[in-house]
């Protein structure tokens, strides 16, 4: 009888070693003449166990990790394909805490299926999102979305709803949808792992949103940098418009939608929804002024939909389960489920996604287990390159976008970066300029020249030339910055430094002189 | 990896298969980055006649992004991630290591013309810093031993 072993092909598990030890698992159990079925699933996101390998039983998938290419002989000696006794034999996955604790609503499939079979995907649930909505007129599945409070969690937190509302009552010949899976801040990776482990969610979700706004074309605009999930959504979009869920009759709904993915090169910048529709019409990335606003004249001139990757993920579930189901989670005006990534120096790394509320001590130390140092945390960046540094003291703020903002902090795209007492935070406030002065795009002059005033006058407060005199002038550089930038790159790079400097005022007193970072 | 010497008629033709495109600009220079491991400087009027557009947007195009190298690279390219996440799990002192072991500074290309090191912000292995990318092949929990292993795996 065929035994089926599941093996990521996520980046992590990848980076880990998950390739030879899929070529292991074959190697061992050929030369035992055990029949054995290797599938490359995506990951659960327990990514400090990773290469997780599972293997199916007539009692449910039992797990095992971090499983390196030199224990595949004794796991395979120790019954690995009945799922025997090993030190590394972890049980079920669904029951191991830190995953069973989690609200998978988005992520539920991500690590389970096969993420270029439409067939897996059927099989656990999929595509009952968007029968629901072939159900309904297009106002229907926009109140769904609107219902659901659903907002943009690219960083930003608009309202779905809105937006769609907005790109549906518009009137086009053309209309667009486009996914933002420019995913670069660091410390994230949501979007990755979902469109290497679950990538016809996206596809999904970007179908639902196409027949509501009666949009017939999609992009996927993705960051070069991850080139595992340009092959996998390249396959999967293949496979779904040989299995009709894409292409010119959808799900035989005679409703066309056709998506292809799209490439970046290596600017953070286009993340900015402007941006990046100025990249995918073949130019620089240059940050446009707003209005028109994308969703009345978005690519080329057409009325377009941009939403992040975790938001047209988030509604196949709101379209199955109902606005309310999703509604039901979360706290004050931010609902549903955060898909929540914990990294840095961390022992626990991984995807932790939860309903909204939940604080930030609780995901570090209950889930985190604390630092992989295991040295004291001393400072936490949440939301990106452009997020704040917490110190300890904020850490029982809750995940809310109103929560986080009244802390002038931000949720952002749900990245935390864990920093033990190591860390020197007046370097990584210069080092918040000088990403800020590398990736700007240049239109506006706060952001091109500030970054780079920025790296100077931080440079001589870390050299301890008059630091008093040379904090009072950043700080007047982060307001010029904050109410003259034109988009989030320049106006929200003062978050970091700014933040470091309050909380963290000792670090920036009392320097010598340091070696300055090549770039 | 291996990359074939330019050619103003295989870059013609490559540009043919993708001028149809909504927004052909990119898909180009990535096909054309793919196929010679840089984009040469004689592309530049061949995609901006292909697009009917001026050689200073497609010249600006190139330069805005990290991406298009304008001159040929190592045989291989190592990415190594500077980002925060990967900051608080020491990768400066890391890559400073590994920058004096090859004796060159980020963007060069070793002497031996082996590898080429760009610096990159986020590779999205956060949880398990620091990261790199060997070509294509991700490498998490980095150490100099680890790129030496990954770099000899991508040479096979």
């Amino acid at each position: 009888m065929s035994v089926t072993i599941y093996v990521p092909r996520d980046a992590v598990a990848l980076g880990l070693g998950a390739n030879r030890v899929a070529r292991a698992i074959f190697a061992g159990a050929e030369r035992r003449g055990l029949d054995v079925e290797i599938i490359r699933t995506g990951s659960r996101g327990l990514l400090w166990l990773e290469p997780m390998v599972e293997v199916a039983t007539p009692e449910g998938r039992i797990a095992y990790g971090p499983v390196t290419p030199g224990d595949v002989e004794a796991l395979l000696n120790a019954g690995l394909a009945e799922g025997g006794a090993h030190a590394l034999r972890l049980g079920k996955p669904e029951d191991i805490p830190y995953l069973a604790r989690q609200h998978r609503l988005t992520f539920q499939r991500c690590g389970v299926v096969d993420p270029v079979s439409v067939v897996d995907y059927r099989e656990h649930g999929g595509y009952r999102g968007l029968e629901a909505a072939l159900k309904l007129d297009a106002e229907g599945i926009v109140a769904a979305v609107r219902e659901s409070g659903l907002r943009g969690r690219g960083g930003a937190g608009f309202p779905a709803g809105i937006k769609w509302n907005t790109v549906m009552l518009a009137k086009s010949e053309q209309k667009y949808v486009v996914c933002n899976a420019d995913e670069g801040d660091s410390g994230t990776f949501a979007d990755r792992m979902m469109m290497e482990g679950d990538p016809f969610n996206l596809i999904e979700g970007m179908t639902i949103a196409g027949i509501a706004t009666g949009a017939t074309r999609g992009y996927i605009y993705l960051r070069s940098e991850y080139p595992q999930a340009f092959e996998t959504l390249k396959e999967a979009i293949a496979n779904g418009v040989k299995a009709g869920v894409l292409g010119a009759n959808v799900l035989g709904s005679s409703k066309a939608f056709h998506l292809e993915v799209r490439l970046g090169a290596g600017a953070y910048i286009c993340g900015e929804e402007t941006s990046l529709l100025e990249s995918l019409e073949g130019k620089r990335g240059i940050v446009r002024a707003k209005p028109p606003i994308p969703a009345l004249k978005g690519f080329l001139g057409q009325p377009t939909l941009v939403n992040n990757v975790m938001t047209f993920t988030a509604v196949p579930y709101i379209l199955e389960h109902g606005a309310k189901a999703y509604a039901d989670y979360g706290m004050g005006r931010s609902l549903g489920t955060l898909a929540i990534q914990l990294a840095g120096n961390i022992k626990r790394g991984g995807l932790i996604e939860y309903a909204f509320g939940i604080t930030l001590r609780e995901i570090i130390e209950d889930f985190g287990g604390g630092t992989a140092s295991g040295r004291p945390v001393r400072a936490v960046q949440v939301g990106g390159p452009l997020g704040a540094y917490f110190p300890d003291h904020l850490l029982d703020t809750p995940l809310d976008y109103e929560a986080m903002a009244a802390k002038k902090g931000l949720v952002g795209h749900g990245g935390i970066v864990v920093f033990d007492d190591t860390v020197d935070m007046a370097k990584q406030a210069r080092f918040a300029f000088e990403f800020c002065a590398v990736e700007s795009c240049g239109k506006c002059t706060p952001c091109r020249i500030g970054a780079t005033r920025g790296v100077e006058t931080m440079d001589k407060v870390i050299a301890g030339i008059r630091p008093a005199e040379n904090l009072a002038v950043v700080a007047d550089l982060c307001e010029v910055m904050t109410d003259g930038s034109l988009c989030a790159m320049g106006g929200l790079t003062p978050m970091p430094v700014m933040s470091a400097i309050t909380h963290f005022p000792e670090d920036f007193q009392r320097r010598g002189p340091m070696s300055v970072a090549a770039e | 990896m291996q990359r074939e010497p330019w050619s103003e008629a295989r870059a013609t033709a490559i540009i043919a298969e993708h001028v149809h495109l909504e927004g052909a600009t990119l898909p180009i220079l990535h096909a054309l980055r793919e196929n010679f491991g840089y984009v040469d400087e004689g592309a530049v009027p061949l995609i901006a006649d292909a697009l009917n557009v001026s050689r200073a947007e497609i010249h600006g195009c190139i330069t805005f992004y990290h991406d298009f190298r304008r001159a040929p690279g190592g045989r291989h390219h190592v990415k190594l991630c500077r980002a925060e996440a990967c900051q608080a799990m020491g990768s400066d002192a890391l890559h400073a290591e590994i920058l004096a072991g090859w004796g060159i500074d980020w963007h060069e290309t070793t002497a031996d013309g082996r590898v080429t090191v760009d610096p990159v912000y986020c590779l999205g292995l956060c949880a398990n810093g620091p990261g790199a990318l060997v070509d294509e092949m991700p490498v998490a929990r980095l150490t100099r031993d680890g790129l030496q292993a990954a770099l000899t795996e991508v040479s096979r």
